[in-house]
């Protein structure tokens, strides 16, 4: 990828951590040197993908891990314990593996931390778990020392078997761009409980499991869902960029059609970050072949997690790897985020 | 409601206004007997809107719609920068706005002094940094910029009895003695300014009435939602189509042709203007606003002796010597000219002003997706 020839500094700054450009670059010349490597017809680590996929037969094992630091780590909406199985629930079902075989879940607790935060915590795993047909059935737990890290830690690893790999890379010109609701939610959320405004907001996250509805729409759309990916770090911006990037198309957004909460526009000018690098925690960006778009947002819509969904863009030849947004008055490159601008979302 | 309803009932994101608005604007430059026609703003927040709604993918080609030195933050000068920079490394504590600590001197930032151990605080308004002296002994600098916006707001800590370890280092820039100086810029060839609204609530339209007499160029006040910005352009148009100079004001739910008196008498109460150089524009006279001498003891310079001299045995790096911030301020270049945009210049690491600051003209455009010649891209997609 000629976009990420830029050099990893000689430090590890907060910058890599975005979900954008920058540390796409660190996996690449770094992480996923040398390794990953599951040969034809898999997905291993240089896809960068949601997770990988290794063949078994005539279908795959899906694999998918993630590690969770929000601060705070009760949030509007949620808490760590929704984001860590919602999270990984989700990125399987990013790859087409809708239905979580099983997860594990991994524990990193900092000395002194409070009892009851840590059962609250659990309750939000049991439901979560329920809520997307999965259960946790192996962890691991650890305690650092009081300041060693802040409060606690989560990684989650997931496992789900599917017959059709679904990759972020399948877009054509022509295909439609689909999201599944409204976008920045969950990163203007977290913002507006830290910033020192102490602005005094409704925003609620949208971290949830989203695995039925995916599943509906693959039902619908088969073949024609030809990519999928979910708007996390970096937000809608980061999610278009890459997909934009692998499938070596150019994608036109249609800025009017992207549905927002006024509170998160609202917040969002205030504290001038724009909600389409925002991260999203229940949503999910499909590429849909065009004559499949129509039924795919009917199926989409009918699941009560889907019911904001629209089709806001599609792919050109033009300009592969860029993003263009038409703000309805004119239009401009789509940037991704850059730097520090919200470390610890999830 | 659907929620995109809820944007389109604010009148002045109308799209199908603003495609009314920009057929005229073709129209009108179409008819002009000249081409291209250049018009300058002088404002960050108008770049912002421009930028941000993609409106100069929008504008007729033969239309130059230049930014010119709009931002309080980049002009500051390298003195100005050296001076605070000086007092933070005396050990004396100083406060700012964020914009203003990564803006390079001739050796260091205020942000370099700080992470040498300097104290230096970030505040978003002046009062913040009055609380911040309230809470101490110890003298407490404000390192002041912006425009004669910000300025009153200096002003009226000024005037309410600031405790007495506060003073003020005065970086306030007044505009319209600038539009003079680039009005008569033989490379600009600027037929007419579009003038910041925010600003204009404070001075009122009729101080670019002297201007407009003495440079027979016309000037429209305008706001800054995307209606504001074409319709303004609109309005200049017809007035350099016409051959008229005269001011209007395209902003009249803001602006009125007196202004904000008691804000007026606030601003001149406790400054007065002086000539300067702004950084990489020129010389500009009464471009600079100073504490009058009533207030000298809140003035800095008055109040401290300040060396700045250890800082100048130094020779700038040769990425700063190929920076074209000036000429970019002066609008004679754009920032996708500079070689060093998007590549060695980033705001993560910026080499000129006017990529630290969020009002500036480099900053804005890499914000917003760099280079905005989109002609070859289909348009719309619904």
């Amino acid at each position: 990828m000629t976009r990420n020839a830029r050099l990893i500094d000689e430090r590890i700054t907060l910058k890599y951590g975005t979900g954008g450009g920058a540390m796409r670059a660190l996996i690449e010349q770094i992480f996923a040197k040398g390794l990953g490597d599951l040969g034809e017809g898999n997905v291993g680590l240089a896809a960068m993908d949601d997770g990988a996929a290794i063949r078994l037969g005539d279908r795959y094992l899906v694999i998918t891990t993630d590690s969770h630091v929000v601060q705070p780590i009760v949030f509007p909406g949620g808490d760590i314990g929704t984001l860590a199985v919602a999270g990984t629930v989700n990125d399987l079902a990013m790859m087409g593996a809708t239905e979580p075989l099983a997860l594990t879940c991994a524990a990193i607790v900092e000395d002194g931390f409070s009892r009851e935060t840590l059962k609250g915590i659990w309750k939000s795993i049991r439901t979560c778990c329920e809520e997307a047909g999965t259960t946790i059935v192996t962890g691991d737990t650890k305690v650092m020392g009081h300041g060693e890290l802040d409060g606690l830690v989560l990684n989650t690893t997931g496992v789900g078997i599917t017959d059709r790999i679904v990759t972020d890379a399948g877009l054509e010109p022509g295909d439609q761009i689909l999201v599944t609701g409204t976008m920045g939610d969950h990163g203007l959320a977290i913002m507006a409980t830290r910033n020192e405004l102490a602005l005094e907001t409704e925003l609620v996250s949208d971290v949830a499991p989203i695995n039925t509805m995916v599943r509906r729409a693959l039902e619908v759309g088969g073949d024609g869902i030809v990519a999928l990916k979910d708007p996390t770090r970096g937000g809608l911006s980061s999610a278009l960029h890459e997909m934009a990037e692998k499938s070596g198309v150019g994608i036109v957004i249609d800025e009017p059609s992207i549905p927002l909460r006024d509170e998160v526009r609202a917040v969002g000018e205030l504290l001038g970050i724009d909600p389409l690098v925002s991260a999203n925690e229940g949503k999910a960006v499909f590429g849909v072949r065009p004559e499949s778009a129509a039924g795919v947002l009917d199926a989409i819509r009918s699941h009560p997690l889907g019911r904001m969904a629209a089709i806001v863009g599609q792919c050109v030849a033009e300009r592969p790897g860029f993003v263009v947004l038409d703000t309805g008055f004119g239009s401009r490159l789509l940037s991704e985020a850059e730097g520090e601008l919200l470390p610890r979302i999830c | 409601m659907l929620p995109n309803d809820a944007l389109a009932q604010l009148k002045f994101r109308d799209p199908v206004r603003a495609r009314a608005l920009r057929d005229a604007l073709e129209r009108l430059v179409s008819r002009a007997d000249h081409a291209p026609v250049s018009v300058m703003h002088v404002c960050g927040s108008h770049e912002q809107a421009i930028a941000k709604f993609g409106l100069r993918a929008a504008f007729p080609a033969d239309l130059r719609v230049i930014m010119g030195p709009g931002c309080p933050v980049c002009v500051t000068d390298v003195p100005e920068v050296d001076e605070a920079v000086a007092l933070a490394k005396q050990g004396v504590r100083i406060a700012s706005y964020g914009d203003m600590l990564r803006v390079p001197g001739t050796s260091q930032s205020l942000a370099d002094a700080k992470a040498d151990g300097a104290h230096v605080d970030v505040v978003y308004s002046v009062t913040q940094a009055v609380d911040l002296a309230r809470d101490t002994d110890e003298e407490l600098v404000f390192f002041a910029s912006g425009f004669e916006t910000t300025a009153v707001a200096t002003a009226a800590v000024l005037v309410d009895d600031p405790p007495d370890n506060f003073s003020v280092l005065s970086a306030h820039k007044y505009i319209p003695p600038v539009m003079e100086i680039v009005a008569e810029m033989p490379e600009t060839k600027i037929e007419g300014f579009l003038a910041a609204g925010h600003a204009a609530t404070i001075t009122g339209s009729a101080v670019f009435e002297k201007f407009v007499e003495r440079h027979r160029l016309p000037v429209v006040v305008a706001g800054f939602e995307p209606l504001d910005v074409l319709a303004g352009l609109v309005r200049l148009l017809e007035l350099i189509n016409a051959g008229e100079a005269k001011v209007e004001n395209a902003y009249p739910r803001c602006v009125t042709r007196e202004g904000n008196a008691h804000a007026q008498e606030l601003l001149w109460r406790v400054f007065r203007p002086t000539g300067g150089r702004w950084r990489g524009i020129a010389h500009v006279p009464n471009g600079n606003l100073r504490l009058r001498d009533e207030f000298a003891r809140y003035d800095t310079r008055k109040r401290f002796t300040i060396d700045a001299s250890a800082l100048w045995s130094y020779a700038p790096p040769k990425l700063v010597q190929q920076c074209q911030c000036g000429d970019i301020m002066a609008g004679i270049a754009s920032p996708s000219d500079c070689s060093l945009f998007g590549k060695e210049c980033t705001p993560d690491t910026p080499v000129g002003a006017c990529m630290v600051s969020a009002e500036g003209t480099c900053r804005i455009w890499h914000q917003y997706g760099g280079h905005p010649d989109l002609s070859s891209m289909k348009r719309g997609v619904a």
